[in-house]
């Protein structure tokens, strides 16, 4: 199979080519596409007034002040929205290309079959949920209690695109698991949604048994909290050692390597379908 | 009718059985969402010096699990199959039946909400009780009255959906209107953020919709916060929505009907 593989630019053109046409087709419904653009952005917006409203019942939640919280938000949402973009089209891996068999056409094209459905499933209307942390990101920086020098703009970025890769890597994963259990795609929510959700709040006020597992095993704390402290330089009542501000992009790869092997074992393992 | 209503129903409630991974791995993501809204509800009547209000902790995290429980038995995030048939066209043989197209799909509805309350209604609720301390109905009796107060909630959840679904005989694409419908029952009906915890306008309007008689009143119902004439009110409210949006969908059947043309080819 390798000898067959395009090189990595020709990829990346045929990923923009597709895309390109996807947006086009989009735009031909026009009214439909800005209802949908308006609807995932609307969405995002309820979720940023249920946040403020819980976090306000509480003088200081978790001991942050309100930029800090907000800030936190905004680590928690926009790499996922931004993922969501990009890589959340592996979620329909399982109805449209395992259950139905067309996954056979998939691997017969001479090129990777990730970005072949990252690039066929592509939707603009899911730019619509970027809006409102993005705003949230900006306000929160600039209201934080921080000097924002080259060098702390340098690890929000980084801690941004550690973000993005940790969670694309967790889509990654939740497709592969799909190779084995076609009808498990909505229990791989939890992974993918549930870290979202999970990472909206700053994860010292969890139970030390949600801390253990949603906040270390599965390194969802590497996308928010740890640089809400370190970047943000929100209270630490965890403790956490400043070293941990080098771990995101290590994280990041880490999830990368194994998202990549849980995707080749899910390749290797497609049976298509029978009759 | 009532007899074949009552077998569509059926066959709805078996074929919801015969996908028992999904069914299973919808419960699970109930469960772990109700284990972080749980956790932050918790946290939040602590600091407010243990009820935030007049919520204990213990009264939220009920909350939680119940509402995540609520979700696929009033259909939250569940839409007909009906605007793919009008787009298509098949659903001139829908209107063909011997049955009333309304309560064709009612019975259907009900037949799926009724093993949604088996699978994915009562799991995250007992997985819940395993870490957390939840509360149960308390006098007995009280079972009785919050099971009444489902079945309207579900009742309430189709009537909803079943309006914005038709819309697709007036628009091509639906999508837009039925996300919005979601966002709506996500807010409104008590699943981002249990609604007595809203600013207090935003909970008048939040109690004045029909959204909050899906899951917000069942799960105060279950919560013992009313009692006497109150209960009754509360109880009334959810069959009245429902009757009123069950009557808005026919009149909208009515008057679509009326204006069907089914394009041959």
């Amino acid at each position: 199979m390798t000898a067959l593989r395009t090189p990595v630019a020709d990829e990346f053109r045929l990923y923009r080519r597709i895309v390109a046409a996807r947006i086009r087709s989009d735009w031909q419904y026009r009214t439909s596409f800005l209802m949908l653009l308006a609807s995932q952005s609307i969405l995002i917006v309820f979720e940023l007034v249920a946040l403020l409203i819980l976090v306000d019942l509480v003088p200081r939640f978790g001991g942050w002040d309100r930029a800090q919280v907000v800030f936190l938000y905004a680590l928690a949402t926009l790499p996922f929205s931004i993922g969501d973009l990009f890589i959340s089209e592996v979620e329909v891996l399982a109805n449209r290309y395992i259950r139905t068999g067309n996954f056979d056409t998939v691997l017969l094209r001479p090129t990777s079959a990730l970005i072949q459905i990252l690039a066929l499933e592509f939707e603009l209307r899911r730019a619509g949920k970027i809006l409102a942390p993005g705003i949230a990101l900006i306000w929160s920086a600039s209201n934080l209690d921080v000097d924002w020098t080259a060098g702390r703009l340098a690890a929000l970025a980084v801690a941004l695109i550690s973000g993005i890769a940790i969670y694309s890597g967790f889509w990654v994963v939740a497709g592969s698991i799909t190779f084995w259990a076609v009808a498990s795609r909505e229990a791989t929510n939890a992974l993918t949604y549930g870290s979202q959700f999970a990472n909206q709040y700053p994860l010292h006020i969890y139970p030390g048994w949600i801390r253990a597992v949603m906040g270390w095993a599965l390194p969802l704390a590497f996308v928010a909290y740890v640089p809400t402290i370190t970047v943000g330089g929100a209270a630490n009542p965890l403790g956490l050692p400043s070293w941990m501000a080098y771990t995101p992009p290590v994280v990041a790869v880490v999830v990368g390597l194994v998202a990549r092997w849980a995707w080749r074992r899910g390749i290797n393992h497609y049976q298509s379908t029978g009759s | 009718m009532l007899r074949l209503l009552w077998e569509v129903g059926k066959r709805s409630f078996r074929r919801a059985t015969t996908y028992r991974l999904a069914t299973a791995s919808g419960a699970f993501v109930n469960t772990v969402f109700g284990y972080i809204r749980a956790a932050v509800l918790i946290y939040v009547a602590s600091r407010s010096g243990g009820a935030v209000r007049g919520f204990t902790g213990q009264d939220l995290a009920t909350f939680a699990f119940i509402s995540q429980g609520f979700i696929a038995i009033v259909g939250a995030f569940r839409g007909l199959e009906l605007p793919e048939r009008i787009r298509s066209g098949d659903i001139e043989v829908d209107l063909y039946r011997p049955a009333d197209l309304q309560l064709w799909e009612l019975a259907n509805w009900l037949g799926d909400s009724a093993l949604q309350i088996i699978v994915r209604g009562v799991p995250p609720v007992v997985l819940g009780a395993i870490v957390f301390d939840l509360r149960w109905p308390d006098p007995a009796w009280h079972w009785l009255v919050f099971g009444l107060s489902v079945i309207a909630a579900a009742l309430v959840g189709f009537a909803v959906r079943f309006c914005s679904n038709l819309l697709a005989f007036w628009l091509v694409d639906i999508r837009g209107i039925d996300q919005m419908v979601t966002i709506a029952i996500t807010f409104f009906a008590g699943l981002s953020l249990p609604i007595n915890l809203f600013p207090e306008w935003l909970e008048q309007l939040a109690r004045a919709l029909p959204f909050a008689s899906m899951i917000q009143l069942p799960v105060e119902i279950y919560l013992g916060r009313f009692s006497g004439w109150r209960l009754v009110w509360t109880l009334a409210q959810q069959v009245l929505w429902a009757l009123a949006l069950l009557a808005a969908g026919r009149m909208m059947l009515g008057s679509a009907t009326r204006r069907l043309v089914v394009q041959g080819g």
